[in-house]
């Protein structure tokens, strides 16, 4: 099978790679990249563990070819900390413990920012609606929740 | 002698009886004497088993000192989650 | 060990512990970089991929692997044949049986062969290449079925010597406990009632897949990393498996991304091996969602019959169990533990549990959280509700008034020493929760439940670095924040600052053998072997200190981080911290260390309450949670904020095993809903914010008073939304999960 050759943006850096024609950007993010952050929970789109966005739009990496990815600008967990600068949602997460594993947490991030960019002001309601696609099982997402709510509030009162 | 509480269905191991007397200074002395008393209490014992001395649980340590006024229970081996 | 002084409770200020510190793997797992098992890759590795059998039940007659071993990419094949059987020990016979299949396919999922090649696409072609013969045999997936005199039989004798004859052989083991004559006891009841209850199976969801990464030499030697609640358990397990010395094989544990006990054995681990020694490459083995559902420990489901009289003015008089548990495909269900757990928060004149282990053809059971506890608690915290309610008592009232406490003898053998149940009822009592209005087709419900803790073998080595300050090396993988509770406990007992101490989780060929991360122990067993461990440093300190001084050593004593002269005779020396000790270790005898190897016993049990509001829609049968207060006993809580993590993490495991979670079955016996679609697990718009109220009962048996917090809170919240369902329904559920299905048939009383 003839690979495809895929010219991309990953958090800003010009990006190319390799991938099969039925490979999901997952894979390729994990497997060709070496971006790990990204994690799999499920592969069909139910536990949001892949969450990147895609032009600026939250999707499920898991979801989405590889090779669509041709163009487009990627974002990953791996580009939300600018140098040592923590994104204030990552210094909210781990002031509000609202990680117990951690394996949910590069997709949570994600879609959290996500979330903030389009609604500065969420409510606790918006809030867990906007992350019911991403599954956590340690936390029962209690912390989660107030970490994504002080970190809007800051980020509110920064800006 | 130590007296020894015995599980229910452990009893049909030791002639029905829910309390045994058992010579023993320690834990491991315990487990000994209860199967040399009952040997058919010996596949249990191998499986495992917890002990309840005075109300703490001990798994395995066989020096553990037991004294004759020890409240001792013989309880199923313990695990987790 | 036997509790000595120094494991013994003493009151102390804590400085360190009890206060809110940053985890030190923090900014790893907010940046991503964290390495969790699938994280890994070596170079020059194969991607390994596992054939499962299609059918429930099947005699395997043979497998044709050639076509698939003829394939361009493919290393290796794997089959049953590959191993050598295992005939003195049937608990690793069982093991391994389950990570490939031998005679017989014993589920849908169940391993049958596996194959390395050099990428996955090859791998998952090379699978539909082997060829596999199957004789279909009858099979049975219900535990009532499994136990009938005519259903279709998985193993013949392996019943144990409790088991009546007559029964059919899928039944394993009976265990009783209890004391006192049950039918005395109900004759003096004003009101008995008898009640079945029926739970499914749920699985542990954690939401990292198992995954591993082998590598084995020619000479023998392997390297193994893969995500466990054990390195140490998988190391054995392993060896005896593939015929290794422990010592040959180094496991590393990567970070686990979540367990709850479905981690504490092993399903790819020694086929990876088993394939790296064929192909001598490293080997890969990653899980699927669908193949963590069909073919990893998802927890029993049961059938619990109860009978409970009680008086009307709330006293119980004697109360029975029958528990009927399957455990999958092998034995081992925790009907065992679920028949000691049943009554333990009760103090009871005349008690009686009965237990049956059943095995049926579905995955092996794994451990999940307080193994066989919740199903049972459920079960009687139903019938006490109802007895209560029956006779317009406050259930908590009637709940304090029949509580153990300490001195009551449990109902499953001993006499409790100090327990924090009564004050987790009194707790929940005071709290505004109890007495907040509710609305229409609203309801309240309360439950209570217990939990084991234990010890097991522990291992600690504490390092003084040249510069002063500490690392741990401890040997259990960390699941939720433990690494940060040891350096607190390592740092409190120091008389340093948090940031100074950093603790690692270390490999198999690092510290001697650890127990699994399970039973709660972590925190209790671990942490007494660090602070045993910190001491030692501390002794060593003092006696350098001393030495420097030319005084006797007993005349130095250690406060907030120095070494310091005590007694009339110490002389006047100004303090010596430990940066300056450690500056001259060289010269003062070398480096400087204290480490811990012991296997701690007197673990303290630990008790909860919780309290749930819900609301049932009537015309769908939807049910929300409203509101969810969790009352539990930590003993002393060492990072607070973990400690309600796992309050609130607890009682939502629970709230999805009471609402939505199950394993369906076809006919056919083939599971329906292997993905995270259709086994739905809470998500964050199906909870509100989980309140918590951590009680501090010092556990007499760990230094600073810990109890495990772990597994006790999803005990309770299965009866304890049944609870508040029944009276927002104005129906009694008695089977879980109470979907909206079912809640709508009750509802309309159909």
């Amino acid at each position: 099978m003839s690979k495809i050759h895929v010219t991309t943006s990953v958090n800003g850096d010009p990006t190319e790679f390799l991938c099969d024609a039925d490979e999901t950007l997952l894979d390729a993010l994990r497997d060709r990249l070496g971006m790990t952050g990204s994690k799999e929970g499920c592969g069909t789109g139910d536990c949001g563990a892949c969450s990147v966005t895609v032009d600026g739009r939250l999707v499920c990496s898991c979801l989405m070819l590889g090779a669509e990815a041709e163009g487009r600008e990627i974002g990953t967990i791996e580009g939300m900390a600018k140098g040592d600068q923590l994104h204030p949602l990552q210094r909210k997460f781990i002031e509000h413990a609202a990680l117990q594993c951690g394996i949910c947490t590069p997709g949570l991030l994600v879609a959290a920012k996500s979330l903030l960019e389009n609604n500065p002001d969420p409510t606790e309601e918006e809030t867990r609606y906007w992350l019911a696609g991403n599954l956590c099982r340690c936390t029962g997402y209690d912390k989660i929740i107030r970490a994504v709510l002080d970190a809007a509030q800051e980020m509110r009162e920064a800006s | 002698m130590v007296q020894v509480r015995i599980w229910g269905s452990l009893a049909a191991m030791t002639e029905d009886q829910t309390e045994v007397e058992i010579e023993a200074g320690t834990l491991r002395e315990l487990l000994d004497g209860l199967a040399e008393k009952y040997p058919a209490i010996r596949p249990q014992l191998d499986r495992g088993v917890s002990v309840a001395i005075d109300g703490r649980v001990y798994n395995d340590s066989w020096f553990t000192p037991i004294n004759p006024d020890s409240e001792v229970v013989l309880l199923a081996r313990l695990k987790g989650g | 060990m036997a509790l000595d002084d120094k494991q013994l409770y003493q009151t102390r200020e804590f400085k360190v512990v009890g206060t809110r510190v940053k985890r030190p793997d923090g900014i790893d797992k907010v940046t991503g970089k964290a390495r969790f098992g699938a994280d890994m890759s070596a170079p020059g590795m194969l991607i390994a991929r596992v054939l499962r059998s299609p059918h429930a039940h099947a005699r395997i007659k043979s497998i044709d692997t050639s076509a698939a071993e003829a394939l361009p990419g493919v290393h290796a094949v794997l089959t049953r044949a590959d191993f050598d059987e295992i005939t003195d020990d049937d608990f690793t016979a069982d093991i391994l049986d389950n990570c490939m299949a031998g005679e017989k396919a014993l589920y849908d999922g169940h391993a049958v062969a596996a194959v390395a090649a050099n990428s996955p696409s090859v791998a998952k072609a090379a699978l539909k290449l082997i060829k596999v013969d199957y004789e279909v045999l009858p099979h049975v997936t219900d535990v009532d079925a499994a136990m009938a005199a005519d259903a279709p039989v998985l193993h013949e004798g392996r019943a144990n010597e409790t088991v009546p004859a007559g029964m059919s052989p899928n039944v394993l083991s009976r265990y009783e406990f209890g004391h006192g004559d049950i039918e005395a006891g109900l004759a003096k009841a004003d009101r008995v009632i008898e009640r079945t209850y029926r739970t499914e199976a749920t699985h542990q969801g954690y939401i990292e897949p198992h995954a591993c990464l082998a590598s084995m030499g020619a000479d023998g030697q392997a390297d193994l990393w893969c995500c466990t609640q054990g390195h140490y358990m998988v190391r054995n397990t392993c060896a005896a498996i593939m015929g290794m010395e422990q010592g040959q094989l180094r496991v590393t544990a990567s970070e686990i991304g979540g367990g709850f006990g479905g981690k504490t054995t092993v399903f790819l681990e020694p086929v990876a091996l088993a394939l790296s020694k064929k192909t001598s490459r490293p080997v890969k083995m990653v899980m699927s969602r669908s193949e963590v559902l069909r073919a990893t420990g998802p927890t029993a489901s049961s059938s619990i019959d109860v009978r409970i009289g009680m008086t009307k003015d709330g006293q119980i008089t004697a109360a029975f169990a029958e528990l009927r548990y399957q455990g999958g495909a092998y034995p081992g269900s925790p009907v065992e533990f679920g028949s000691m757990s049943a009554f333990a928060p009760y103090d009871l004149e005349n008690v009686k549990t009965v237990g049956w282990d059943v095995v049926t053809n579905r995955p092996k059971q794994a451990a999940y959280r307080a193994p066989g506890a919740p199903m049972a608690a459920y079960a009687v915290e139903s019938a006490v509700d109802e007895l209560a309610k029956g006779f317009g008592l406050d259930p908590l009232a009637v709940r304090l008034e029949n509580a153990a406490r300490e001195g009551t003898r449990a109902s499953y053998g001993p006499t409790f020493p100090a327990i924090g149940l009564e004050a987790t009822l009194r707790a929940a009592k005071d709290h505004p929760h109890w007495s907040a209005p509710l609305g229409e087709n609203q309801g309240r419900g309360v439950a209570c439940g217990f939990w084991f803790n234990f010890g097991g073998d522990t291992c600690v080595s504490l390092n003084i670095t040249p510069d002063g300050t500490v690392t741990v090396s401890e040997g259990n993988p960390d699941i939720g924040g433990s690494r940060a509770s040891m350096s607190m406990m390592a740092a409190e007992e120091l008389g340093i600052p948090y940031e100074q101490v950093r603790t690692i989780v270390a490999d198999t060929g690092s510290l001697g053998q650890n127990e699994v991360t399970d039973g709660s122990r972590v925190t209790f067993a671990v942490g007494l072997a660090t602070i045993e461990a910190a001491r030692a440093a501390k002794r060593e300190m003092c006696k350098r200190a001393a030495q420097v001084w030319g005084i006797d050593e007993d005349a130095v004593e250690w406060e907030d981080g120095a070494a310091r002269p005590a007694g009339p005779n110490a002389g006047k020396h100004p303090p010596m911290t430990i940066k300056e000790i450690a500056a001259i270790a060289s010269n003062t005898g070398g480096p400087i260390a204290g480490h811990h190897e012991a296997n701690p016993e007197g673990a303290g049990v630990s008790f909860a309450t919780h309290m749930v509001d819900t609301e049932v829609d009537p015309d769908t049968g939807a049910v929300k949670i409203l509101r969810y207060t969790v009352f539990q006993d930590a003993g002393k809580a060492v990072h607070p904020d973990y400690v309600e993590g796992q309050f609130q993490g607890g009682a939502v495991q629970g709230i999805g095993w009471a609402l939505n979670e199950e394993y369906i079955y076809g006919d056919d016996g083939v599971l329906q809903n292997a993905g995270f679609l259709d086994y739905r697990i809470p998500v964050a718009s199906d909870l509100p914010m989980i309140d918590t109220v951590i009680l501090e009962i010092p556990n007499p048996g760990h230094p600073y008073g810990v109890r495990g917090v772990g597994e006790t809170s999803i005990v309770p919240p299965l009866a304890a939304v049944a609870n508040a369902v029944s009276e927002a329904a104005g129906v009694r559920l008695t089977q879980l999960p109470m979907s909206p299905p079912k809640v709508l048939k009750a509802v309309q009383g159909l």
